[in-house]
Order: C-alpha cells, then sequence, then structure tokens
C-alpha cells in the first residue's frame, strides 16, 4: 500500500540559524513583539509503498539516517499516514 | 620525471573543474577531469574535488553527491593513502561523506561571499602532502566563494581538531592575525581547512585553483598545488599506488 511521510528536518538546537533569527526579526518589525524566537527547517513529504505500517516506519528511518538528516547538525522528525486518496494517474484516468 | 597524475572529479553542477585544469600545467600537473558516474580513478597519484555545487546542492551541500558511483573508490584511495583535496563544494562533499569530520552550513549572514581572503597557514606538517610547501603561521591569500561556508563541529570534535593539530587553515587578517572580523561566515574557530588523521586529505573553503596565476588577482594558490607535486616525488608509494 501507499503511504506518505511528513519529514521535518532541522538543524540540532544550539547551532545558530540565522535565517531563522532573520524571519523573528522580521515578524518583530510587523509588531508581533511577542516573538521571541524561530528556528526554520525544511518540510520534505515521500511518497512510497510499503506492505505494512512497521515496514513503513523502518523505511522513513532509513531514509532520514541515510540521506535526509545529517546528524552531524540535523535531527528528523516525522509523521507517516496511509495514503488513501487516488494517485495522480488514477485521479486523471 | 613524467607529471603527476591528478584526477578532477567533475560531478553535475560542478564549476571549479576547468579553472583546475587549466592551471595543472603550471604547477607540474597530468590532469585529467573524472566524471561523477565513472567507478575507478584510472590509476592517478593524487584526487581534486573542485567547487561548484554539485546536483544542485539540493537537500544539502555535498548531500547527492557523497553517493555518486566514483566515491568509494575516492574514499578507498584515500584509506591507502593516497592525497585528496576538496575545496569549497569539495570540501562540503568529504564531510557528507564522513572523510572529514564536522559540516558546512549557511554563511552567518546568509549572503554569499565571493571575495580574496587571507587565511593563516597552521601546522602545515599535519597535512604535508598539501601544505608541506608553506610555513607555519604564513599568510596567504585566496578567493572564497560561498554561501554555505560556516564550518560546524561539535565541542568534542573541536577540541580534538585543535588538539591533534589538524585545524590548518583559519580565516586571518593581511598579517595573519585571526581575529572575528576576518572571519567571512561565522565559522567555529575561524576554520576554512582541516585535514584528516593521516594528514592526506585536505578540506578548505577557499579556492586555490583561482589564485595560481598574478593576472588573476594573486598566485599564493600556487604553494598549495606545488606542494602536492613536490610531495608526490618524494613518495616512493606513487609510483606504485598508479598500478
Amino acid at each position: 500500500m501507499r503511504w506518505i511521510a511528513e519529514v521535518h528536518v532541522q538543524l540540532r538546537p544550539g547551532i545558530a540559524d540565522p535565517e531563522g533569527l532573520t524571519i523573528a526579526g522580521g515578524l518583530r518589525a510587523l509588531g508581533f513583539a511577542s516573538v521571541s524566537d524561530v528556528r526554520s527547517g525544511k518540510l520534505l513529504r515521500v511518497s512510497f509503498e510499503a506492505d505494512e505500517v512497521d515496514q513503513a516506519r523502518s523505511q522513513v528511518e532509513a531514509m532520514c539516517r541515510r540521506l535526509l538528516a545529517n546528524p552531524v547538525m540535523e535531527t528528523a522528525t516525522w509523521e507517516l499516514r496511509a495514503d488513501d486518496e487516488p494517485s495522480e494517474e488514477a485521479r486523471l484516468a | 620525471m613524467s607529471p603527476p597524475r591528478i584526477a578532477v572529479v567533475v560531478f553535475p553542477g560542478t564549476w571549479s573543474d576547468r579553472d583546475f585544469l587549466d592551471v595543472a600545467p603550471l604547477v607540474g600537473w597530468d590532469a585529467r577531469p573524472v566524471w561523477h558516474a565513472e567507478r575507478e580513478l584510472g590509476g592517478v597519484d593524487a584526487v581534486v574535488l573542485p567547487g561548484g555545487f554539485a546536483h544542485g546542492d539540493y537537500l544539502r551541500t555535498g548531500a547527492i553527491a557523497r553517493f555518486s558511483p566514483i566515491m568509494p573508490a575516492i574514499e578507498s584511495f584515500a584509506a591507502s593513502g593516497g592525497a585528496v583535496l576538496g575545496s569549497c563544494n569539495g570540501f562540503q562533499v568529504l564531510c557528507e561523506a564522513g572523510m572529514l569530520p564536522g559540516a558546512l552550513l549557511r554563511n552567518d549572514h546568509l549572503e554569499f561571499r565571493c571575495d580574496w581572503q587571507w587565511l593563516r597557514v597552521e601546522a602545515p606538517a599535519s597535512c604535508p602532502a598539501w601544505l608541506g610547501q608553506i610555513a607555519d603561521g604564513q599568510p596567504i591569500r585566496l578567493p572564497i566563494s560561498h554561501g554555505e561556508g560556516r564550518y560546524y563541529a561539535d565541542e568534542a570534535t573541536l577540541s580534538q581538531l585543535e588538539a591533534t593539530q589538524r585545524v590548518v587553515l583559519r580565516y586571518a587578517e593581511a598579517d595573519g592575525r585571526v581575529t572575528s572580523d576576518a572571519n567571512p561566515n561565522g565559522s567555529l574557530h575561524g576554520i576554512a581547512g582541516i585535514t584528516n588523521g593521516r594528514g592526506n586529505v585536505l578540506g578548505l573553503m577557499p579556492h586555490p585553483e583561482r589564485a595560481a596565476e598574478a593576472e588573476v588577482g594573486g598566485s599564493d594558490g600556487r604553494l598549495i598545488l606545488r606542494s602536492l607535486t613536490t610531495w608526490l616525488a618524494e613518495q616512493p608509494v606513487a609510483a606504485e599506488r598508479r598500478l
């Protein structure tokens, strides 16, 4: 069956994130004075096939470990869900 | 003696390969490009990973390039003591591949920085293949050209790099003083270049190949490139490694 993993990759806590600091400054400049911190990151939405949920989980873990995040500087968290929407091909057919 | 054979690795998006190939004759190299999809280096004396934006630097700098078919050959070449240089994007690839510790992050000011930069060479004996012809503490001037050059490693790794004299290039003033003002990207400890424990792999953010001719504004890069030529001539194993 098809699965969708939404993988969030962020710099490890404590590593300076100049992009987040700049965005925080922008928000404060707009009047959101209470903003104390922004951490930037990226969202990767991975669609893939796996027979059952444990297999899907271990695949996502392996993807994160081998490529999607560099453990020297990043952490990855993810959410997994079954993709029960019709595929693009099926929808267009 | 025939000139040493140098592989200049080309990934999709590499941009400094032609500069390395262009200046190779000036420093006594017989250099040839090696496409990333090849699986063998083809009997060379040293390997250069040039700057650029391999695979668009998508995901992270060097993240896709490190899985190129040619990388296992480069890793085993380095493991056998072969000299490997990674400049700019090449340094980022070496870090992603785990051949050097740490990582290169987005510059602290978020800008791409293209400029001439003074550097202090430290402990050149830690990396004789690439720095053997440079004096300890000598200031050299090379171009930098990067948006992601902020060297980062955790405290334990930094301490180990410092204790073992593997930080061999630091951003500095013209007189060689390392100051925060001279640091162009927020690198921890002002680190511009490091070597591995064995001293045969050098990663640096600056571009020695862009400073090998006085006509382009400086020739200090030749000190690094010629160090290799001299070092190779002194290595009895270099000729054997080709076989």
